[in-house]
């Protein structure tokens, strides 16, 4: 059995295997729409690799983090603006 | 020696990077592969489920055995001085590292075409899908239509297929007819045509469309359809993802930024791979893009000569130039072709992180003016996304890049200029 860990996703519990990096669980809790774009549309994962910077959410109170690229950890609390 | 310098410093954990730090590990020097995510593998050898790709495998034990250095989940984004790098992580905050060479295997990224709704959420790069997937997103019973150019999105499209995906279809821009003189000339690199073949048998029952491409992404807040057009049909496919690639474009900021010379498809680079800056070697995609043998062949190559061993080197040139002469089939075989200028709209967003539309950049005059004019590519990605789509749209080229070249806290700034 892989290793879990558990994060908050806007309040919200998410388990995902260790390893899964933030997005995952950010979709895994049903949430399409990242962040809101500066005219206001919604914004979802696009490149996958730290490029496009569409992924952004907040983690443990750090604004504009890449979360396609940072591993979930125990108890993270991460925020979407969407 | 202090702990943060290095003999040879790599930056980038994919194939070229790799190869670079074992071949230059066999000496004993210090060596260490600096990569932004926090695995090493790059992009092709992304490890999915805790496990790497078989041809990852060999390669990492090599680098483990040799006592290759790995700094996980950093980003370089300035070089305050000669031999010097500043850096930026998740966990670390600000650090520097000093070398005595560098190799630059920093890859490359998807290339993105704007159309109308390629900004909805769901619709991902056919790489960006597959990491997420990789990184555990269920894609099973999904229903997945991929489009773009490029072998790419086969592979994606196998993985996609294995993981219980309901893939929709594959619509590929190129013609038949330029795919068939690709698949003769696979001829000649069989250990192609084993993969090209392979890919094929495991997709038997998905569409795959040539001379058909994305017209429109559809739906309410997030994606529903996509709109597709071949010949002069145009139908919508009902999708929860559109996996979109359009081929692939070299990750060039930061050999610009250390001011290597620029050639026609990547960074200029001599028979070693040395880059017009002393001690600063370029490997893999970022000097053209190749692919994976390419990749292996030229970070070998970097590796061997930033260590001293030029003999050893030059008997790997034959494999490189095979490597060379096959990328060249690819880029023919999967040109662009000229009707996928005309899918943005005017009003289609091209700067997503600015929201700048196609009509307000091709008022100015080039980039200069619409950096100016509109704000296009200053967002935070920096010109990354919407660089090689203007480029292919208005032919022009991204001409300077400042430090930082990734955005940063004001801290780490203040730290790298002490």
């Amino acid at each position: 059995m892989a290793e879990m860990v558990t994060v908050s996703v806007n309040g919200r519990s998410i388990t995902v295997e260790a390893g899964a990096m933030v997005s995952t669980a950010v979709a895994l809790a049903g949430i399409t729409a990242f962040r809101r774009s500066v005219t206001g549309e919604p914004r979802g994962p696009l490149c996958g690799m730290g490029i496009c910077f569409e992924c952004r959410v907040t983690i443990d109170g750090r604004e504009h983090c890449r979360s396609c690229q940072i591993p979930c950890a125990e108890g993270m609390e991460v925020g979407t603006d969407a | 020696m202090p702990e943060n310098v290095y003999d040879v410093l790599v930056i980038g954990a994919g194939p070229a990077g790799l190869a670079a730090a074992c071949r230059a590990a066999e000496v004993g020097g210090r060596v260490a592969v600096v990569d932004d995510n926090p695995r090493p593998g790059g992009q092709i050898w992304r490890a999915g489920a805790g496990k790497f790709a078989p041809g990852a495998v060999a390669w990492l034990a090599t680098a483990e055995r040799r006592k290759v250095g790995f700094i996980a989940g950093a980003r370089v984004f300035a070089a305050p001085g000669a031999g010097r790098l500043a850096l930026e992580s998740f966990s670390r905050g600000e650090f520097e590292v000093s070398y005595r060479k560098l190799v630059l295997a920093t890859g490359a990224r998807e290339r993105f075409l704007p159309f109308p709704g390629w900004t909805l959420p769901n619709v991902m790069g056919a790489g960006g899908l597959q990491a997420l997937a990789k990184s555990g997103l269920p894609v099973a019973s999904k229903k997945i239509a991929i489009a773009g150019s490029g072998p790419l999105l086969l592979a994606v499209a196998q993985y996609m297929h294995r993981h219980g995906a309901d893939v929709q279809l594959i619509a590929e821009q190129a013609p038949r007819s330029a795919l068939a003189r690709f698949g003769f000339s696979l001829a000649m690199h069989p250990e192609k045509l084993i993969q090209a073949i392979g890919l094929r048998s495991s997709l038997l029952g998905i569409r795959y469309l040539t001379s058909c491409w994305p017209v429109a992404a559809e739906g309410g807040g997030r994606l529903e359809s996509v709109a597709l057009r071949r010949g002069s049909k145009t139908w919508n496919e009902p999708c929860d993802y559109l996996a979109c690639s359009f081929g692939l474009a070299p990750n060039l900021e930061l050999a610009a930024l250390l001011g290597c010379r620029m050639a026609e498809t990547g960074v200029a680079v001599d028979e070693y791979q040395l880059s017009s800056v002393p001690d600063v070697y370029c490997a893999g995609e970022i000097t053209g893009i190749g692919g994976l043998e390419l990749s292996l062949v030229e970070g070998e190559i970097a590796g061997l000569a930033a260590t001293g061993r030029i003999e050893t080197a030059r008997r790997r040139f034959p494999a490189r130039l095979s490597g060379r002469r096959f990328a060249a089939e690819l880029e023919r075989a999967f040109a662009l072709r000229p009707e996928l200028k005309l899918l943005a709209r005017p009003d289609t967003l091209v700067c997503r992180c600015e929201d700048v539309a196609l009509e307000r950049i091709q008022s100015c005059r080039g980039w200069r003016e619409a950096k100016l004019q509109t704000r296009c590519g200053m967002g935070p990605c920096q010109g990354r996304l919407c660089g090689p789509a203007i480029e292919f749209l208005q032919g022009w080229k991204v001409e300077s890049v400042r430090p930082p070249v990734f955005p940063v806290a004001v801290g780490s700034l203040i730290k790298a200029s002490e």
